[in-house]
């Protein structure tokens, strides 16, 4: 019974793994190795990274883009800064959006579901190059957007040309500064080689523009997840709410909501992730402009590297941004957890804890007994 | 029991050490630990036997694609050797994978502006065409970095100043109002300026404000290309005259006018006149066939006559095995025939000075585009500096309302960071 042996069977397990491993090593593995390598090292974009001809330099390209004062550093702040906006824009809204979908959809008695199904999911499925195209002529200065607004006499923006921000254009609505000229007070102080008055600028008009068209693609998609989660909500637990009196916002808050918590953890967290990579969008539609208020970290790496040849700070920029993002994420994850489970879950270890120690104390007992007696 | 597991570890550790090896093999390539040369090899690599080139150029559509494959073949067949034509889709990201990879194609479209980045890196090997002194000086300018010409210029663009007809003529203007002199451009503008109608509107940047720039006899690095200048007296002259005619709503940026760029403002008539250059005619007859328009030399600034010249050269691989053949075929595509058919083929501008006569007699309304040759000025030549004037870009595009004098201030201090390396 040789396929018995539990030798051959190890072997035979890993070979079976092994193609796994190595397409994973080959595409995974070592070119986030070599990105850090390059990271590191002052490689000019020609031959091998790896070749005698490239030095190891440290965190320089690290501190070109953290520390120094400089171009470096202004233009991955305004990165950040800009994403920030739309971090804080498309997730609330896309998951807001999603959910609002997916319930109205789950409604067993609606005409036409599949129809509307397939239409709110239709553009999760087109390539987000054309939807960034076909948004580019409905944002133009004179594209339907602007004409739809004209019906109602508002003199819509040039929508990818303008660079003014929300909350500066909303100041300077209400009267508290002029966007002209800002106050001193704003213009003055500034950290990490911006100014108050650039941090507080609120997305741009451009921006804008973008987050409506990535609530309206990535809406669909995180329909979807939510429409599995109330596929799952049992029938009996709504109808027990409904006999126990309960009015449909409070069935909704009271029910679907705590039922959907994984579904809205894990969107949330899949939204986190999305919105701090977006690069598509710029690449297609703005390249970074107008006045930098497009650009992103994702976009800036790209740019760093493949137009400005500094390799290194591309690939240093990638990483700050997975750091970032792994940061972002796992407090996300904490501040959303399940209190009750994590209590839970606190408790049982405390227990099995307890368990553990006095099961050791008695074996340690019984050696001593046993030593004792012999 | 713990006799199996160590027996398991003992074959799982070998296995994984092979992996491991494996991969490490994959990522360091074929040639990961060769010496390179640096760039500029005095001896060109030549091919034994039949050379097999390949040719990335950034092709402007399906004309300019099958002119230069036609070309190319008819040297393939009588020199006997072949070459394969490629299309870049990003030619930036394309070119940076060749050379990263160490296998670049052989001979490629490459911008002036990209010149010093890569011939800095090594990626260049510096040749000579036949009959060098032949080309416009303007141009082996363009493409010379530390003293050495790099490559061969391809052909040429330089910027001119065209004018609605019908918006000129309803403003009573006729032929010899045409601005010569940044007076009279504002002049002309602010009589054009009416209603919906901007009198002069064109792209924001360094590529079309720069030629005020350098009609007012500044630049923004030093000649040698080794000091910003963006606080000199000229730089500042030069943007202080478009500020004020933007502040004066006579100029305009194209954003401001709903349009993306100086043609499509100009074809979709808000703007009575643009700064473009030639390929603003393959825009308009496409685009706005029915525009009537005329073009102009840029008029001249305090300093004489100031535009941008705008050019690519036929580029040659430092780690190309046949450079002698490359340059071979460069020969072949750039004798003043072969100029004259591309021109032709898909209207770019010779940049030889012995093709300029056959090509102004075949196309006599480029006349002001091709004298802007004799003193137009080439793109900031000088490596890393893309970033540096992105950042300006991006400040021009507030210019209305910036602060001159800070916001060159911001520009040198950039540029000298990167210069200073």
């Amino acid at each position: 019974m040789r396929t018995r042996d539990p030798q051959r069977q190890q072997g035979a397990g890993w070979l079976f793994v092994s193609p796994a491993i190595l397409v994973l090593g080959v595409f995974l593995v070592a070119p986030i190795g070599m990105a850090l390598w390059v990271s590191l090292s002052d490689w000019s974009g020609s031959g091998s990274p790896i070749s005698r001809d490239v030095n190891f330099i440290g965190t320089e390209n690290y501190n070109a883009l953290l520390a120094d004062p400089g171009l470096a550093r202004q233009d991955l702040m305004i990165s950040f800064r800009n994403t920030f906006y739309y971090v804080l824009g498309v997730v609330p809204l896309q998951t807001i959006l999603a959910l609002s979908l997916a319930v109205l959809l789950n409604n067993r008695f609606l005409k036409g579901r599949t129809f509307f199904r397939t239409a709110f999911y239709f553009p999760s499925v087109v390539s987000s190059v054309a939807i960034s195209l076909l948004f580019l002529f409905l944002f133009a200065g004179s594209g339907a957007i602007n004409n739809v607004l004209g019906w109602f006499g508002v003199n819509g923006p040039n929508w990818f040309q303008d660079s003014r921000g929300l909350i500066h254009i909303f100041g300077d609505a209400v009267g508290l500064w002029s966007l002209a000229a800002p106050p001193s007070w704003m213009t003055e102080p500034s950290v990490m080689g911006l100014s108050f008055w650039e941090w507080f600028s609120g997305p741009s008009v451009a921006l804008s523009a973008i987050m409506m068209q990535v609530i309206w693609t990535t809406a669909g998609t995180f329909m979807l997840l939510f429409l599995a989660g109330l596929q799952d909500l049992p029938v009996e637990v709504e109808e027990a709410a409904m006999v126990d009196g309960a009015n449909k916002w409070q069935r909704f808050m009271n029910v679907t909501v705590p039922h959907l918590r994984p579904t809205i953890l894990l969107v949330v967290t899949l939204g986190f992730i999305g919105t701090w990579q977006v690069f598509d969008q710029m690449y297609v539609m703005t390249q970074g402009g107008p006045a930098k208020t497009t650009l992103t970290p994702a976009y800036l790496s790209y740019q760093a590297a493949f137009t400005n040849g500094d390799w290194g700070q591309g690939a240093a920029i990638a990483f700050i941004l997975f750091a970032i993002i792994f940061i972002l994420t796992t407090t996300q994850r904490w501040l959303m957890r399940d209190k009750d489970v994590s209590a839970q879950k606190r408790a049982d270890r405390g227990v099995r804890r307890r368990q553990r120690s006095r099961r050791t104390r008695a074996i340690v007992e019984e050696t001593q007994r046993k030593a004792q007696s012999s | 029991m713990k006799n199996q597991k160590n027996q398991k570890n003992r074959l799982a550790a070998p296995f994984a050490v092979g992996l491991l090896s494996a991969l490490a093999l994959t990522a360091c390539g074929g040639d990961g630990f060769d010496d390179q040369d640096t760039g500029d090899a005095e001896e060109a690599t030549s091919a034994e036997g039949e050379a097999s080139l390949v040719m990335l150029i950034a092709s402007s559509g399906e004309a300019e694609t099958a002119a230069v494959e036609e070309a190319a073949a008819e040297w393939a067949e009588a020199s006997g050797n072949e070459v394969e034509v490629r299309v870049a889709a990003d030619m930036n990201q394309e070119l940076a994978q060749g050379f990263a990879g160490g296998n670049p194609p052989d001979i490629f479209y490459l911008d002036a502006a990209q010149v010093a980045q890569q011939a800095s890196d090594g990626n260049l090997h510096a040749y000579e065409a036949q009959d060098n002194e032949d080309y416009f000086p303007a141009l082996q300018e363009a493409f010379t970095y530390e003293d050495t010409q790099w490559c061969a210029p391809k052909d040429f663009s330089t910027l001119g100043l065209q004018i609605n007809t019908e918006k000129w003529e309803a403003a009573g203007l006729t032929d010899e109002d045409i601005p010569t002199t940044y007076e009279e451009l504002a002049q002309v503008a602010e009589t054009l300026t009416e209603g919906d109608t901007t009198g002069l509107v064109f792209s924001p940047g360094v590529d079309r404000v720069g030629a005020f720039v350098v009609g007012n006899g500044g630049w923004w690095l030093n000649e040698d290309a080794t000091e910003p200048t963006g606080t000199s007296e000229e730089v500042l002259a030069g943007l202080e005259y478009v500020k004020e005619n933007i502040a004066e709503g006579s100029f305009a940026y194209a954003g401001d006018v709903d349009a993306g760029w100086g043609g499509e403002a100009f074809g979709t008539e808000r703007a009575a006149m643009t700064i473009e250059g030639n390929w603003i005619r393959g825009a308009m007859s496409n685009d706005y066939p029915d525009v009537d328009y005329t073009v102009a030399e840029l008029p001249e600034g305090s300093a004489g006559p100031g535009t941008l010249l705008f050019s690519q050269c036929w580029g040659v691989a430092a780690d190309s095995e046949a450079q002698t053949q490359a340059v071979d075929l460069v020969n072949h595509l750039s004798t003043p025939e072969q100029q004259l058919e591309f021109a032709e083929a898909f209207g770019v501008m010779p940049s030889r000075q012995a093709a300029t006569e056959d090509y102004s007699s075949a196309f006599p309304e480029d006349a002001p585009f091709i004298a802007g040759g004799d003193y137009g000025r080439g793109p900031v030549n000088a490596p890393d500096m893309t970033q540096v004037v992105a950042d300006l870009n991006s400040q021009l595009e507030g210019i209305g309302s910036a602060d001159l004098q800070q916001m060159m201030e911001s520009f040198d201090s950039n540029a000298s960071a990167v210069l200073e390396q």
